[in-house]
């Protein structure tokens, strides 16, 4: 899940979510190995971690962006794209994946038109993969926001993913 | 600090407190095979080849980084170790590119020297191509990820170096060392000091060889090819043909560089001399004149890079002067191309250099391309290698003239404090006739920072010495903050100076690991330094020339246009 440097974010978005941001780093960076925390708090302010906020990060707590970068690119919670309205998430958990959930992945992915990890232009989806909701008898399993999408084959993944661009027009 | 008695390989040494086994090891004179260690760089345990067996210990441990305790025994040599050993070096190898016989680091790698010495079968696990693409976009350094081993010395030393341009990059198999959001190490914050070169242990990491263009310039009639050599670069070539740390090759070293093709061969400790005149007199204005203070030395390129792009708010302290190399190349095509009616177009100017970041400051516009080519020394090593030169037997020959005198001074730049000290000589000198002190002890040694304060005709002047950009960016703050006052601060990127640089020969760990490289080489240069009878740059002939027939006086009108530049603010993170 990595991102070249010239589709990452290049603000630090609105000025409520700059603030925050400040605050967080003012407060937190004089504990020792507060990278983490703060990683997890900017990614609940921004809801992924865009270059020009690790930058910040790096900036304020005085480390190497290539530090900050390690970290989020090492934990697999931290996301490098901002999330779409419709957040898919594609089970890869054994059940799953033994029943062919890899090519429903892969389906999505080609349907969309982007990969695992990434979100559309127009915000409306976003790709992740997961590992078991639970749902095993239904496998393979897919959600999108809190719906659960059984028995699933890729032949089905376009009507599905037509209701939602349907829904959102 | 208590010591702590324990018994290696049934060899009972004593060591103090806290010490590793590694350490404990290399007292007993016993070698434990190391990857991920570098002395002074990496110490983290994680390439598993030091595993050793130790009483009180569950299973193997890295000797690296375990403590030794009272009473413990340790074997370092039993056939569970070598197994253990065998198996990771065989597991590194299931990725690692093999491209043995054209990797640059072919008989110099730390991978294939362990596994020769282990009889690791490099086929004996088959694992998946990692297919990472050749990063050459930097104008020095050239990662090539595949033949990375993922030991994190380079990141390591990157970080010492408080530029951290490189990093760790996700996990398990898909990770790699790269720069943030997998940019060209062009787009980083790379300042090409190469110590991330110096700490690889395999040919992952190399730098740019331009040696083709200077064996073309060489069979090229209508090309006139001279070359000018470092000062540190007499102190270690001699590496590169087994020789000792620390022998001084000079008349070697401009010998075998003669046999390589018609040329001729300057001493470039001549423009230290000449930095040293000019730099000396700016300092001076600055003090009397109230100028921006403290100045900055600006000879090393890395460093002048890194202010450029993490602290451009010091740019007015830095030093006006350009680099002994820039000095060089701008003294050769002017002064010597006007003295003997050579077109500059027609001069070929190679520089022989201990630093991969001068490879990058060649290509500053405002050098003007005056020099050609920046070689290094272990690409001068290696020229003299392919032309069959029998290097330990030359008989010695001097630098041809008129660039071949210096002074002592001169000669001291390349060890960390040298351009300080001999900026002392030459500015105590100028502002007290009789000034007579000659040595500086206070600036000399391979201590990351050093300080002291003299009285030279009235003036304070407080001095700074650092070696290290980590070092260098400690003072930067300190100065910002106002916790530190001085007058002139010397800084060298690479820890020790140029000694250490990043196109020094390349060590064995088993020798970097066991002496102070950085002190023996430095030590031969303060030896030469100590044996010439010029020791102020002020009092070499050659100098004296230079600004009777050309330069007039230091900061003339004219020495501007040829030795001093300018620098921009490339901020980056």
């Amino acid at each position: 899940m990595e991102q070249t440097a010239a589709c990452a974010g290049c603000s630090l978005g609105t000025p409520e979510q700059k603030k925050a941001l400040d605050k967080l780093i003012r407060e937190s960076r004089s504990t020792p190995g507060c990278l983490m925390h703060i990683l997890q708090e900017a990614q609940g302010i921004y809801g992924y971690l865009p270059l020009s906020v690790q930058k910040e990060i790096a900036q304020g707590l005085d480390i190497p962006l290539s530090e900050v970068y390690g970290v989020v690119t090492f934990y697999s919670q931290f996301s490098l794209n901002p999330k779409g309205k419709n957040r898919i998430s594609v089970c890869l958990g054994t059940a799953c994946y033994v029943k062919g959930s890899d090519k429903v992945l892969a389906e999505v992915e080609k349907e969309l038109g982007i990969k695992c990890g990434e979100c559309t232009e127009d915000g409306l989806f976003s790709i992740d993969s997961c590992r078991c909701v639970g749902a095993c008898g239904l496998a393979p399993v897919m959600m999108i926001g809190e719906e659960v999408y059984g028995k699933l084959t890729p032949d089905k993944v376009k009507g599905i993913l037509d209701q939602y661009k349907e829904a959102s027009k | 600090m208590a010591n702590v008695n324990l018994k290696i390989n049934n060899i009972p040494v004593s060591v103090p407190e806290g010490s590793t086994i590694l350490e404990a090891a290399r007292a007993a004179h016993i070698e434990i095979p190391t990857l991920c260690y570098l002395k002074d760089v990496n110490c983290v345990g994680s390439c598993r080849m030091c595993l050793v067996e130790a009483t009180g210990a569950r299973g193997l441990v890295a000797a690296c980084v375990y403590p030794v305790s009272e009473g413990m025994e340790v074997q370092t040599n039993t056939e569970k170790c070598r197994k253990s050993r065998k198996m990771t070096l065989e597991l590194l190898l299931s990725t690692h590119k093999k491209k043995c016989l054209s990797c640059e680091r072919n008989h110099n790698c730390e991978l294939q020297r362990l596994s020769a010495e282990y009889g690791a079968d490099e086929d004996y696990f088959e694992g998946s191509p990692r297919g990472y693409a050749i990063d050459d976009s930097n104008p020095c350094v050239v990662r090539d990820n595949d033949k990375c081993i993922n030991c994190m010395r380079c990141v390591a030393a990157c970080k010492k170096q408080h530029v951290g341009a490189i990093g760790p990059i996700a996990r398990g198999f898909a990770s790699h060392v790269g720069s943030p959001f997998n940019v060209d190490l062009k787009d980083s914050n790379c300042v090409g000091c190469g110590q991330c070169v110096v700490a690889c242990p395999v040919g992952a990491l190399t730098l740019k060889s331009d040696v083709d263009p200077v064996w073309k310039a060489l069979a090229d009639p209508t090309k006139k090819v001279v070359f000018f050599t470092a000062p540190s670069v007499r102190a270690t070539l001699g590496e590169a043909f087994e020789l000792p740390v620390g022998t001084n090759v000079e008349g070697k070293m401009v010998a075998a560089i003669r046999r390589l093709g018609n040329c001729e061969v300057f001493n470039m400790d001549i423009t230290a001399d000449l930095t040293i005149m000019e730099e000396a007199s700016e300092l001076i204005h600055r003090i009397q004149h109230k100028g921006t203070m403290p100045m900055f030395t600006s000879c090393c390129p890395g460093w002048v890079k890194f202010v450029e792009q993490s602290f451009p708010e010091f740019i007015p302290n830095l030093s006006t002067c350009k680099s002994p190399q820039g000095m060089f190349g701008g003294l050769l095509k002017t002064y010597y191309c006007e003295k003997n009616g050579i077109d500059p177009k027609d001069l070929f100017v190679v520089s022989v250099i201990p630093c991969s970041a001068k490879k990058h400051e060649c290509k500053r516009p405002q050098l003007n391309g005056d020099v050609d080519v920046a070689l290094t020394t272990r690409e001068l090593g290696s020229m003299i290698k392919t032309a069959g030169i029998k290097f330990a037997e030359l008989e010695d020959e001097k630098f041809d003239d008129p660039f071949a005198a210096c002074s002592g001074g001169g000669t001291i730049f390349g060890a960390t404090g040298g351009v300080m000290e001999a900026a002392l000589r030459v500015a105590a000198k100028m502002l007290d006739g009789k000034f007579e002190v000659i040595d500086f002890p206070e600036v000399r040694g391979t201590a990351p920072i050093k300080e002291a304060t003299y009285n030279v005709a009235g003036l304070t002047i407080r001095v700074a010495v650092a070696s290290g950009l980590e070092n260098a960016a400690a003072i930067l703050k300190d100065i910002k903050a106002g916790k530190r006052q001085y007058d002139f601060v010397e800084i060298m990127a690479c820890p020790g100076g140029c000694v250490n640089g990043g196109g020094q020969p390349t060590l064995p760990d088993s020798i970097r690991n066991s002496v102070d490289v950085r002190d023996l080489r430095a030590q031969a240069l303060y030896k030469s330094d100590k044996e010439n009878k010029i020791r102020l740059s002020s009092d070499s002939p050659v100098v004296e020339m230079l600004y009777k027939e050309y330069f007039e006086k230091p900061n003339s009108h004219k020495a501007h246009e040829v030795l001093h530049t300018s620098y921009n603010a490339n901020p980056k993170v």
